[in-house]
C-alpha cells in the first residue's frame, strides 16, 4: 500500500479537522489577537481610529511609566503583596499539611480537609463581605470584639480605613481562603514518601518531630521547588479581586498594585497605552522570571517545570 | 522494651492533643463566618444591629430574604446568574472535550500543531486592555455572550481531558471505528459517555468559576442592569458600605424606602443576607461533590 500524501491524509481526517479547527480560529482570536494588542504600547493611541493610523511612539509610554512616582509605589506594593502572600502561604500550607498527615484518625482528618477547602470555593466577593463584616467596628465585627475582650486594644480599629494593616490583612486573608486548598498538592506528596523510611528513621529511635524533620520535610522537597519555581514566575501576579474589594480611597497607598494601576489608567482614564505598557511589562518580567527560576532549578539538580 | 513505648506514648498523645485541638480551632476559623453571617441574615434587621448575634438568631425572620428577593433586579441578577452559570458549563465542556478528542488521536496529522497552539496561551495573555478593545470591536460588550464565548476552552482543561482519554484503552475506539463510526459518532457515542468522572470534574471547575465572577460584569456589562449578576450585585452592596466606611443606605441597590416600622432591613442585613445567597450554591453542591473538586486538583498536579 503506497504511503498516502499529507493532503491526502488531511482529508481523510476532515471530521478531525472540523472538529478542531473552528476552535483554533477561535483561540486564534480570542487569545493570540490580544497579544497583537501589545503594540498599542508603542503608540499613542486613539480610541475610534483605525488600528493602521496610529502614531508610533516607540517607548515614550514605557519611559514615562518608569518616571511616574506612582508607579515605583504601585511596584512595591505589588513585590511586598506577592512576598508576604508567597511566604505565608508556602510556610502555613505546609505546616498544615505534615499536621493533617499526623492524625491519626481517617474520620476526622477527612473532616478537617472538606472544611478548610471551602473558602477556597467561595468568590472573593463573598469572602471580602466575611471580612469586612469580621473586621467592623460595629458589634458584629469578631475581631475587635476579641480583641478588645484580651484587652490587646482599647477602643475598635478602622482596620480597613488604614493603609499599614492593608498588607497583613490581604495576606491573612489569602491564608483563609486557600490554605486548606493548598495543602492538597503537599498531601499527595507525603503519600509517595516510602513508609519503609518512617520505619528506619523510628528503629533509630526518631522521635515524631525528627521524623517530621529528616524524613517528611525532605520528600517534599522537590514539590516545594517546583511550587516555587511557578510562584516566582508570577511574583507580579499579586492577585487582583481582594485588593480592589477590600480597598479603599484610604488605603490606596498599600492597597493599588500594578493590576489596579492598569485598570485605573485604563478603563477609568481612558490612557489605553499606559496601562498596556504596565501589562506588557509585567508579563515580559513574568516570562523572564520563569525561565530564570527553571533554569536556576535545572543547574541545581533540582526538578523543573519544564 | 516496654517503659519505651510507654515513655513514647505520653509525648505522643501530648502531641495528638495540641494537634486535634488545633485542627478544632482552624475549622471553627473556617466556618464561624459563614455561620455568623447565617444567623444575621435569619434575624430581624433592627435587632441585630444591636449585636450580640454570634451563632443563632435571637429574633428569627425570612424579612430579610424576601425583602431580597422581592427585588427585581437582584431576582433578576440571579437568573443571569444561573443562566450564565448552566449554559457557560455546558458549552465549555463540550468544546474542550471535543478538541481534546482531536488532540488525542495519534494518526491526526494537525494533533501537534493544535495542541501546541492551546498550551502556549498557558504561558501569556493580550492583557486587560488589548482585551477590552477586542471585545468592543467584536460587539460582545453590553452582551450576554460575554459571559459564554470567550471561556468556550481553557488548555487547562483541554490538557485534563486529554490525559483521560490517552487511558481509555485504545481496542474500544478502534472497535468502533471498524463497525463503521466515524470520528464525531466515536467522540459522541463512546469517548464521551467513558469520560463522565473527567468531565464532571472538569465541569465544576467552570461552574464555579461561572458562579463566582463579576469582574466581567464590571468590566463589560455594568452599564446595562439586565445583564447583572448575583456577585456583581453583591459587589456593589460591598463598595457602597464599605466604601465610606459608614452607614450608608444602600439606595442605589434598593429604590424601596423602608418597609413598615417593624419589617425593616438594614444595609448589614441585606449584606448578609446576599452574601448567604451568593454563595449556597456552592455550600450546597459542595460536601456532595468535594471528591471531585479534589480530584482536579491531583489530575493538573499530575500534567505539571
Amino acid at each position: 500500500m503506497a504511503r498516502k500524501s499529507w493532503l491526502g491524509k488531511l482529508a481523510e481526517q476532515r471530521t478531525l479537522l472540523l472538529m478542531s479547527v473552528p476552535f483554533v480560529l477561535w483561540l486564534l482570536v480570542f487569545r493570540y489577537i490580544p497579544v497583537w494588542g501589545w503594540s498599542i504600547a508603542f503608540q499613542q493611541f486613539r480610541p475610534g481610529t483605525s488600528p493602521f493610523d496610529q502614531e508610533w511612539v516607540g517607548f515614550r509610554n514605557f519611559k514615562f511609566l518608569f518616571q511616574d512616582e506612582n508607579f515605583y509605589q504601585v511596584m512595591r506594593n505589588t513585590l511586598a503583596m506577592s512576598l508576604i502572600n508567597l511566604v505565608l502561604g508556602f510556610v502555613t500550607a505546609i505546616v498544615l499539611a505534615i499536621l493533617l498527615n499526623e492524625l491519626r484518625s481517617v474520620v476526622f482528618k477527612r473532616t478537617v480537609q472538606t472544611i478548610s477547602y471551602l473558602p477556597h470555593f467561595i468568590s472573593w466577593v463573598v469572602a471580602s463581605s466575611i471580612i469586612v463584616t469580621a473586621l467592623s467596628t460595629e458589634s458584629s465585627g469578631i475581631i475587635n470584639l476579641i480583641l478588645m475582650k484580651l484587652g490587646i486594644i482599647q477602643e475598635p480599629i478602622l482596620w480597613l480605613a488604614e493603609g499599614k494593616y492593608f498588607w497583613g490583612i490581604l495576606g491573612i486573608s489569602e491564608v483563609w481562603k486557600n490554605l486548606g486548598w493548598n495543602t492538597i498538592i503537599y498531601l499527595t506528596a507525603i503519600t509517595t514518601i516510602d513508609p519503609a523510611q518512617y520505619e528506619a528513621a523510628e528503629i533509630d529511635g526518631a522521635n515524631r518531630l525528627q521524623r517530621i524533620l529528616y524524613v517528611t520535610l525532605p520528600g517534599l522537597k522537590s514539590v516545594i521547588v517546583i511550587l516555587l519555581i511557578m510562584n516566582l514566575g508570577n511574583i507580579l501576579e499579586s492577585g487582583f479581586e481582594p485588593q480592589y474589594l477590600l480597598g479603599n480611597g484610604l488605603t490606596a497607598e498599600y492597597s493599588e498594585n500594578l493590576d489596579l494601576f492598569v485598570l485605573k489608567y485604563g478603563i477609568a482614564m481612558g490612557n489605553f497605552s499606559l496601562a498596556t505598557a504596565a501589562g506588557v511589562f509585567k508579563t515580559v518580567i513574568s516570562i523572564i522570571l520563569l525561565f530564570g527560576a527553571n533554569h536556576i532549578a535545572k543547574r541545581l539538580g533540582q526538578p523543573r517545570l519544564f | 522494651m516496654k517503659a519505651l513505648a510507654r515513655r513514647r506514648s505520653v509525648s505522643d498523645r501530648i502531641f495528638d492533643f495540641c494537634n486535634i485541638v488545633f485542627m478544632l480551632f482552624l475549622a471553627a476559623v473556617t466556618l464561624y463566618p459563614f455561620l455568623n453571617m447565617l444567623a444575621v441574615s435569619l434575624n430581624d434587621a433592627m435587632d441585630a444591629s444591636k449585636g450580640g448575634i454570634f451563632l443563632m438568631p435571637r429574633i428569627f425572620t425570612w424579612y430579610n430574604y424576601e425583602y431580597t428577593l422581592r427585588e427585581a433586579a437582584i431576582f433578576h441578577s440571579m437568573l443571569i446568574s444561573f443562566l450564565r452559570t448552566t449554559l457557560g458549563t455546558l458549552v465549555a465542556v463540550f468544546c474542550s472535550a471535543m478538541v481534546a478528542y482531536t488532540v488525542s488521536r495519534q494518526e491526526y496529522v494537525l494533533r501537534k500543531w493544535v495542541a501546541l497552539a492551546f498550551i502556549l496561551t498557558m504561558y501569556f495573555n493580550g492583557g486587560l486592555i488589548p482585551t477590552y478593545l477586542l471585545y468592543k470591536e467584536l460587539h460582545l460588550l453590553n452582551s450576554f455572550w460575554v459571559y459564554i464565548i470567550p471561556g468556550i476552552i481553557s488548555a487547562f482543561n483541554v490538557i485534563i481531558i486529554r490525559s483521560f482519554i490517552e487511558g481509555i484503552p485504545e481496542g474500544i475506539i478502534e472497535s468502533a471505528k471498524i463497525d463503521g463510526a466515524g470520528d464525531f459518532t466515536t467522540f459522541m457515542r463512546i469517548v464521551l459517555p467513558l469520560c463522565t468522572p473527567v468531565l464532571a470534574t472538569v465541569s465544576l471547575f467552570v461552574a464555579v468559576w461561572q458562579w463566582n465572577s463579576w469582574f466581567d460584569v464590571f468590566l463589560y456589562n455594568s452599564s446595562n442592569i439586565n445583564l447583572s449578576t448575583l456577585q456583581y450585585e453583591l459587589m456593589k452592596i460591598l463598595q457602597s458600605s464599605s466604601g465610606s466606611m459608614t452607614q450608608k443606605t444602600v439606595g442605589d441597590v434598593f429604590s424601596n424606602t423602608g418597609g413598615q416600622a417593624l419589617n425593616q432591613v438594614t444595609p448589614t442585613s441585606i449584606r448578609a443576607t446576599m452574601t448567604i445567597i451568593a454563595s449556597l450554591p456552592i455550600i450546597m453542591v459542595y460536601p456532595f461533590l468535594q471528591k471531585y473538586f479534589v480530584k482536579g486538583m491531583t489530575l493538573g498536579g499530575v500534567k505539571e
